[in-house]
């Protein structure tokens, strides 16, 4: 199909921003790297009178260290984030997952930002910064809002963004911890039929402070809180590990899909519970 | 010496300087197609063009009620909307079937449906605009009024009592059913030593091409002609189409297909939007141009495969095979598919199970039955990856039942290479096929006791690898037992035209197709090779039904075969003409000349004469110097059609190595091997290529590809998220090799390449899985063998 005819204005800096959306009203929609965006255009899912490009706004670019956090710029590309030293020195999940994300020509043009805003349920990104307990920094003409990556989904394909609000960048907090990523996906690059961000620490021998992250088995990133629940303050052991998988029945309600029915996506949580776990007992394989 | 016979064919370039055929040459259009230089019909503009769009049916079945059009007309660019009624006028309907398939029958389907839409995805009413995008937006604004109607998406009740009746004047669901049975197959069980059984399911693909269905119907009042650009795998066959249903002369109608970008069968049936494409162009006197988007190719190109088979198999004790017993069921949609109908992917089913095999007692049904989802036709190896993943699955399962090895059961059972001419017991004649030979050459290449301990070694470690065999027959070189005896034009012969310009340069013109597989290529070396010029000295002209030779195209593996043995004798017949024209010019006898890499060159001595440069000098610019009655015409023509044999079938044996992982049922493809016999190799490269491309689309078949319907009818999978394709970095490693067995129907001995790697890979792929699951006692039949389907077999989910 062809894209329903639209409008098209670039945005120079943040204060130009507002004034373009203010003048379009609900008929302005941002594009970003366009890697979602435009095949739902395609699809003639919506009709956006204007498109309003942000990709020249400088105030959404870079990624920094500073007062104890990691900040990303939303229009950081994919495969920036990929090969950016602090990213990998600082959350090395964010690493990891960015070979997971489609392929690499739409991880040249994707952005984080995109990929929060858009809020697919089985999105790599969502669950990581979900799980690196990080804060979403959102823009507007009214201001600036720190919204806790937690709180951010809220639905699926929706979060708390306001009506003409943005993502201006992610900020993660600088901290030691553990963590990995893992996912199931029956071709490389294709979203995950499930998949696990995890992150915790382990202090005097016990887990501290665990978040398991699941996607592509709900309506949004799934912060499992029992499964979470069963390893905290425990010995990462075959016995904790097994109690996690036990827990993560009450955690998930996963929707049908093509790919198979919500058992399915159960079972595979469990698995990937399992590997990334036993991951962590291994420190050679957490290199990996 | 420069003769061409057989034996001088192989011969290496030391000693037949001309020798292309059997080189791995490259494609002369290869850059063109990597620098995007190829004409598409996309890239085809024509003045005063016009653009259509069709709103299609959203539902399976329903009634087609008031059409309001006024919204649409208004739309900005729109030029006119046309209903089923509106081509009616033009067009008259078509009936797929064909008069050697006993008992079959179908509907009349017109372009445009004239009261009922029959699947979710037909096209219901066109709307030509100013634009593609007009277009859209006009279908957009029409208010069509729907009455859904139940619908019957299930093959296994098509036929019951309270079926829905897709189309009541036929009675019932049933398109056609054919059974061969031959030898006392009850007997053969009750005396059996073992007998195993399974239900085999295979799943409904489609071709996805890269370069979607493509059309421009060009109708000029002025001379009454009408022009039509496509994208097409069969030219003449739709020149002949068109000129029928429009009611025009078959030679007012010309057919242009320049560039294809893959068509793997896809392109070779009459789409009733193509049709009602070119009845509008008909009406307007202007061209129409229609580019099916990707969403329309998921939701109204052909599917294929759509089967559901139990099937059994009898050995004695010494694992010889008694017997097959094959019950086959395939749902095809509402209309058998005009004109090569959808009865025979079912029939090649009956045609080809047990293949490879010697034995006597076989029985086989196939049931073909309407349902409402896209019609079903014939795509990439009809059949074949069906009858062979069911006889394949069967001989692995005997060969557990007997506690034998699978090589060693195949080996007991294939028929001998000494055997031929062979006559299996559906009825299909073998001329010479190498199973034997096939089978050696591939354990020569497939490290057998290595990957076994691998096997044993990783089982150990709770990783499970599976090794799978799967040997097959493939049917290429088809004579008109194919379509022509059921009344189908559908030409079964070809034909080239090489001529030689004053420079000395060929052009050659021909019946077949080029759909991006390399078939101008091959025709070059060919024609180079039988005339004695540098293959750059030749140009390839195919696809314009007005001027080529008259001629079937591409379809079941015949370009080589066919088109290559026509290409041959035609460039012999020229070159016989050019050494006449030497002789006379040279004072010597034509038999004493030989042409040699574009020189006339003496046979005996290979000295130089003079350049074929100069003999078209003397032709073309002073022929007043040559004696007055030679005949010098450098043009000639050649059509070949086989008549031995009504096909020409081929044989390979198919190898795969995978890994499943029992906790998500993924499954990893670690190496993969084919040895195949297609007869003589034109070009290796090209072959290989071929095998390769077959095997990836196997896999496919296999692990990925599957058109899903909603219980309603409704189709799923319409875009390529979720409609999964093989993608490189899941392939595995594949090792290509060869044995030669030429068909002698022909001097080239060519038969075809091009579905033998997908005829056999979902086959070797089934029976690797469960090689792999067997310690788990698990075990999986349905393709695509998806993770849900592995991990069911496996009880790791209900
Ligand atoms: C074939 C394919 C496979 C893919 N596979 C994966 C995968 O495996 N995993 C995965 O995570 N993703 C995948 N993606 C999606 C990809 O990661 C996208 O880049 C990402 O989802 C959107 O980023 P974008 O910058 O392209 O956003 P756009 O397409 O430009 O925008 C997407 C949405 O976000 C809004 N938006 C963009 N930026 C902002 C902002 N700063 N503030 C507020 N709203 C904003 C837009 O208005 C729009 O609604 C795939 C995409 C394709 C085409």
């Amino acid at each position: 199909m062809k894209w329903p005819a639209m409008g098209y204005a670039r945005a120079a800096s943040l204060p130009d921003l507002w004034s373009v959306l203010a003048q379009h009203g609900s008929a302005a929609q941002i594009i970003a790297g366009g890697q979602t965006l435009l095949a739902t255009l395609a699809f003639r899912l919506s009709e956006p009178g204007t498109l309003v490009d942000i990709t020249r706004i400088p105030e959404l670019r870079g990624i920094s260290v500073s007062s104890g956090v990691l900040r990303i710029g939303a229009l950081t590309r994919h495969a920036e984030l990929g090969r950016d030293a602090l990213v990998a020195r600082h959350a090395p999940l964010l690493t990891a997952a960015v070979p997971l994300i489609a392929h690499p020509a739409i991880r040249n043009r994707g952005t984080i930002g995109g990929s929060l805003a858009y809020a697919d349920p089985a999105a790599e990104l969502p669950a990581c910064i979900v799980a690196l307990d990080a804060v979403v920094v959102t823009a507007s003409a009214a201001g600036e809002r720190r919204i806790p990556a937690r709180d951010f989904f809220t639905d699926l394909l929706q979060t708390a963004l306001n009506p003409g609000e943005i993502i201006a960048a992610v900020e993660i907090p600088l901290a030691e911890r553990r963590s990995a990523i893992q996912e199931v996906a029956r071709r490389s690059g294709d979203y995950a039929m499930a998949g696990l961000a995890a992150a915790l620490r382990i202090e005097g021998g016990r887990v501290v402070a665990p978040r398991l992250v699941y996607f592509g088995v709900g309506t949004g990133p799934v912060l499992a809180a029992r499964a979470s629940a069963a390893l905290e303050g425990r010995a990462l052991d075959a016995a904790s590990i097994a109690a996690a998988q036990a827990a993560l029945g009450e955690d998930l309600d996963p929707p049908q899909d093509l790919h198979g029915p919500p058992e399915m996506k159960r079972h595979l949580a469990r698995v990937l519970t399992g590997r990334v776990l036993n991951g962590f007992l291994n420190p050679s394989e957490i290199a990996a | 010496m420069n003769e061409i016979t057989p034996a001088s064919i192989g011969l290496s370039r030391e000693d037949l300087p001309n020798s292309y055929i059997g080189r791995s040459v490259p494609r002369p259009n290869a850059p063109k197609l990597v620098q995007g230089r190829a004409t598409y019909t996309d890239d085809v503009v024509l003045p005063r063009m016009v653009h259509a769009a069709f709103l299609r049916s959203p539902h399976a079945h329903a009634r087609i009620g008031a059409i309001d059009t006024s919204a649409a007309l208004a739309v900005p660019g729109v030029i006119r909307v046309f209903t089923g009624a509106d081509l009616a006028k033009v067009c008259d309907p078509w009936v797929a079937t064909l008069d050697h398939l006993k008992g079959m029958k179908s509907a009349p389907q017109h372009p445009l449906p004239l009261s009922r839409a029959t699947w979710q995805g037909e096209p219901v009413v066109a709307v030509v605009a100013e634009s593609r995008a007009a277009a859209e937006d006009g279908v957009a604004a029409l208010r069509v009024e729907f009455e859904p109607l139940p619908a019957q998406t299930d093959m296994e009740t098509a036929l019951a009592p309270d079926a829905v009746v897709i189309h009541p004047e036929l009675g019932d669901n049933l398109v056609f059913t054919r059974t061969a049975e031959t030898g006392d197959v009850a007997g053969a069980f009750a005396s059996a030593h073992k007998v195993v059984e399974a239900r085999f399911v295979t799943g409904r693909h489609t071709g996805v091409t890269l370069e979607p269905r493509s059309i421009i119907a060009d109708y000029n009042r002025a001379d009454g002609t009408l022009t039509v650009h496509h994208s097409t795998q069969a030219p003449h066959m739709m020149q002949g189409v068109f000129a029928k249903h429009l009611r025009m002369e078959e030679g007012d109608v010309r057919v242009i297909c320049k560039d294809v970008g893959g068509s793997f069968g896809i392109k070779v049936h009459v789409y009733p939007d193509e049709v009602a494409v070119a009845a509008m162009a008909r009406i307007l006197g202007r061209p129409v141009k229609f580019i099916a988007d990707r969403f329309e190719a998921f939701a109204s190109d052909i599917h294929a495969r759509d089967h559901r088979i139990k099937a059994r198999l009898a050995v004695d004790g010494q694992g010889k095979v008694l017997a097959f017993d094959v019950d086959d069921l395939t749902g095809i949609g509402p209309y058998s598919v005009y004109p090569r109908t959808s009865a025979i992917e079912g029939n090649q089913v009956v045609n080809l199970c047990g293949g490879p095999y010697d034995f006597k007692n076989y029985r086989c049904t196939t049931t073909v039955v309407l349902q409402n989802k896209a019609p079903t036709c014939q795509y990439r190896a009809v059949g074949h990856p069906i009858a062979t993943a069911v006889t394949e699955g069967l001989m692995d399962l005997a060969a557990e039942a007997l506690g034998m090895d699978p090589i060693e059961i195949r080996r007991r059972n294939l028929i001998a290479d000494d055997a031929y001419p062979y006559t299996s017991p559906p009825g299909m004649r073998f001329e010479g096929l190498s199973h034997h030979a096939s089978l050696d050459k591939l354990l020569e290449m497939v490290p057998v006791a290595k990957i076994r301990a691998d096997q044993e070694e990783a089982r150990k470690r709770g990783v499970h690898r599976g090794l799978g065999f799967a040997a097959f027959i493939e049917l290429t070189n088809p004579s008109p037992f194919m379509y022509g005896i059921g009344g189908a034009r559908i030409s079964a012969q070809d034909g080239c035209t090489v001529r030689m310009d004053p420079d000395g340069s060929i052009v050659a013109s021909s019946g077949v197709t080029e759909q991006g597989q390399g078939t101008e290529a091959i025709l070059a070396q060919i024609v180079a090779h039988g005339v004695g010029v540098p293959v750059s000295r030749v140009k390839i002209i195919t696809g314009d039904t007005q001027t080529t030779p008259y001629g079937g195209g591409t379809w079941a593996c015949r370009g080589a075969g066919i088109g290559g043995e026509a290409a041959l004798q035609s460039a012999i017949a020229l070159k016989q003409q050019i050494l006449e024209v030497a002789g006379a010019m040279l004072q010597a006898a034509p038999e004493s000349l030989d042409i040699s890499m574009g020189n006339v060159t003496d046979k005996a001595t290979g000295a130089e004469r003079m350049t074929l440069h100069e003999l078209g000098r003397i032709v073309y610019f002073r022929g007043d110097t040559l004696p007055k009655d030679l005949q010098r015409e450098l043009v000639q023509t050649r059509h070949f059609i086989t008549k031995e044999y009504p096909f020409a079938f081929t044989n390979g044996i198919q190898a795969s190595w995978v890994e499943v992982d029992p906790m998500t049922g993924m499954v990893k493809l670690l190496e993969h091997w084919c040895v195949e016999d297609c007869g003589r190799v034109v070009n290796p490269m090209l072959v290989d290529e071929q095998v390769r491309g077959g095997i990836v689309q196997g896999i496919g078949g296999a692990l990925y590809e599957n058109c899903v319907y909603d219980s309603e009818g409704n189709l799923l999978t319409t875009t390529l998220a979720d409609y999964l394709v093989p993608m490189s970095a899941e392939m595995p490693e594949m090792h290509v090799g060869h044995v030669e067995t030429p068909t002698r129907e022909s001097l080239l001995g060519a038969k075809g390449a091009g579905e033998a790697g997908t005829a056999g890979a979902p086959g070797a792929i089934m029976n690797a899985i469960n090689d792999a699951l067997r310690p788990l006692n698990a075990r999986v039949h349905e393709q695509p063998f998806t993770p849900e389907r592995i991990l069911r077999a496996l009880g790791a989910i209900a």
